[in-house]
């Protein structure tokens, strides 16, 4: 087993697995940007490292520096949470070649899965199900204009190179696609240096439902059990639940052995998520896996009783997985909320500043998985990721339930943050009764918010602020007994300028 | 203690007192009986009645918010009697800093020196993170000054303009 892991990443994923780590008694090695020296990571690390300045490319992004920490601090495998370098190969590939332990796939198995067109050639080959269309990157238009017409519209163009919305353009009618194409292709050479374009037919209001799935090195691979991600907003997620409110125990089946074929063609090792979308049929189709440990593990975690990081260790340093698929149960419902740093009243933009007030809600069925704290200062310069909240039943009634109660104990003052979107999310009818396409939040926020305007809050809080200027809110009073004395003396000075008056 | 509360744009009239112990409280002239403390200075758990409530208080950018369960209200306060007004913040009279929320870049003015203009009207574009931010006015007034031009790097509390 490890001695030390180094943890390639920050915010609520880095202090996940350093959690893993100190409950597997392996030590913790960090690394931090010069605006993240007080983040919540540094702070419960065993190590840390500085290394360099805020811009990814110069510090989380840095390969080198990354490795050089690691032959320093005597780290004898990296785990690199999500995004940053999580997918990429060559950073994978560094690692081995200087014997540090990269927890994850193969670079090989990364290189088979990450261009999205060689995923789907792979997939033809081994007999998987996916979405009609080309398996290689358009060369003209010409030759687009005919798929398009032979798979029927509405098409959807893709970037073979990327992911996130980039690239992609959905087009309706034969009119459209030349600018589409043109537009996809320019789009795709910006955000991912390759224009390679390619064609899909589009599903009509999709649900996106991904099977998790974990092989360990000695060739066992088994699936874990759905997530439903349907509800995103431009193509980012949202809130995620397991299981899929659609998916019973025969397509759980169906799509799971689906999901080891796809990793076995890749000869993938370690956790990763296939991605499918799914029509209204029930039909799926294989979109894309991805390589690295998701965002919203969590809730697979709470269904399955497993612990995801706990497990990618120990396949990492060769253990044998520790149970087969027939001992993989499925139990209960979660829902996981993202909370981000961001302004719902201003289009989402990030909403960066000082924490003065943080109420973390908790008790039954409430896990939080957090990378802030009170008196933090959320940075700008990445991806503003709070924390995901996550809410657990013994049914998808009750995670609602927990969920919702979670979300009204939880209080962030002083910035903006996303938490209004969730409570109406969780009020809608449509959501409460699982009627989810990814489509869902573009055509609930286009919906005009019904908020009942609330005149006895409003006199609560009327109420509330002659009391806070009383009791003397503005100066850091601390204890009860100091906010009385202070009252006194505001009693003190008020009766003394009546006295005056 | 007199008060004058302003929230939502609807005005109260708060009249607190503290004797022997007891609150007494009258809101718009009607009688509440209340019992506060402060848990923690932007904490307070107040009883009207017996229905119990939690209120937090938070300042962003220059405005104070009160949170009565998931509802927020921007709320100003003044002691009608004070010589200066207790939040110089929430005080419709006066002239008012517009600051940028976060660092970026001012791509774009929409006012001049002297332009009259409404509550949420537009004053500057701030571009950060690849998005664009239209930075508003709180209040109604003029534009007394403007301290940015276009091009203009700012960090986040940096003053693009005032507004009287």
């Amino acid at each position: 087993m490890f001695k030390k892991i180094l943890i390639a990443n920050r915010g609520e994923i880095a202090v996940r697995v350093l959690r893993a780590c100190h409950e597997m008694g392996i030590a913790s090695v960090v690394v931090y940007s010069e605006v993240d020296r007080a983040a919540l990571h540094v702070r419960k690390a065993d190590e840390a490292y500085p290394i360099g300045a805020a811009a990814a490319s110069e510090s989380y992004l840095n390969i080198p520096k990354i490795l050089e920490v690691a032959k320093r601090s005597g780290a004898d495998a990296i785990h690199p949470g999500y995004g940053f370098l999580s997918e990429n190969a060559k950073f994978a590939q560094t690692c081995a070649d200087a014997g540090v332990k990269f927890i994850g796939p193969t670079a090989a198995a990364m290189e088979a899965l990450g261009s999205k067109t060689r995923a789907r050639q792979a997939m033809e080959k081994a007999g998987v199900p996916f979405v009609p269309g080309t398996s290689r990157g358009v060369e003209s238009f010409n030759e687009a204009e005919q798929v398009a017409a032979r798979i029927g519209y509405p098409v959807m163009l893709k970037a073979a190179a990327g992911g996130g919305g980039k690239g992609m353009r959905l087009v309706h009618a034969p009119e459209q696609l030349k600018s589409s194409l043109e537009a996809a292709r320019s789009e795709a050479e910006r955000s991912f240096g390759d224009s390679e374009v390619y064609i899909e037919k589009a599903i009509v209001n999709p649900r996106h439902i991904e099977m998790q799935v974990l092989a360990d090195e000695h060739g066992n691979t088994v699936y874990l059990g759905e997530r439903e991600c349907s509800l995103q907003r431009r193509h980012q997620k949202v809130l995620e639940e397991a299981p899929s409110p659609i998916v019973d125990s025969e397509m759980r089946r169906r799509m799971g052995e689906t999901s080891v074929r796809v990793a076995q063609a890749a000869n993938y090792t370690n956790a990763g998520t296939v991605e499918f979308l799914v029509d209204q049929a029930k039909n799926f189709y294989f979109l894309e896996m991805n390589t690295r440990l998701q965002v919203e593990h969590p809730v697979t975690e709470l269904i399955t009783g497993l612990d995801l990081v706990h497990l990618q260790i120990r396949i990492a340093a060769g253990e044998k997985l520790p149970f087969r698929q027939d001992d993989v149960r499925v139990r209960g419902h979660a829902i996981e909320c993202r909370i981000y740093a961001e302004d719902p009243d201003n289009n989402y933009f990030p909403s960066p500043g000082k924490i003065t007030l943080l109420q973390e809600p908790s008790g039954p069925g409430v896990r939080i998985d957090s990378g802030m704290y009170e008196g933090w200062t959320v940075p700008i310069d990445y991806d503003p990721l709070l924390a995901k909240l996550i809410g657990y039943g013994s049914d998808r009634a009750q995670a609602i339930a927990r969920v919702t109660r979670a979300l009204n104990e939880c209080f962030v003052g002083g910035i903006k943050t996303n938490i209004s979107l969730f409570r109406r999310i969780l009020r809608d009818a449509d959501f409460c009764a699982a009627k989810l396409d990814t489509g869902f939040l573009d055509r609930m926020l286009k919906r005009p918010e019904d908020k009942p305007a609330d005149s006895k809050a409003a006199e609560v809080a009327a109420i509330a602020a002659g009391l806070f200027a009383a009791l003397g809110s503005t100066e850091a009073a601390g204890s009860g007994s100091r906010a009385a004395e202070k009252a006194n003396s505001n009693w003190k000075s008020a009766s003394r300028r009546e006295a005056l008056r | 203690m007199l008060y004058d509360i302003t929230i939502d744009g609807k005005k109260y009239r708060l009249d607190l007192n503290r004797a022997d112990g007891r609150w007494s409280c009258r809101l718009d002239g009607r009688e509440f009986e209340i019992d506060a403390i402060l848990t923690r200075p932007d904490v307070l758990s107040l009883r009207i009645g017996d229905r119990a409530y939690e209120v937090k208080s938070e300042r962003v950018a220059n405005d104070l918010h009160l949170w009565v369960g998931s509802t927020c209200f921007a709320v100003e306060v003044r002691d009608p009697r004070s010589l200066r007004g207790r939040t110089r913040a929430g005080d419709d009279h006066g002239p008012r800093k517009i600051t940028a929320p976060m660092p970026g870049k001012v791509v774009r003015l929409l006012v001049h020196e002297g332009d009259e203009v409404e509550p949420g009207s537009g004053v500057a574009v701030v571009e950060a993170m690849k998005m664009q931010n239209e930075i508003k006015s709180p209040k109604k007034g003029t534009i007394q000054k403007i301290l940015v031009s276009k091009g203009a790097a700012v960090n986040a509390g940096d003053v693009l303009a005032i507004v009287e």
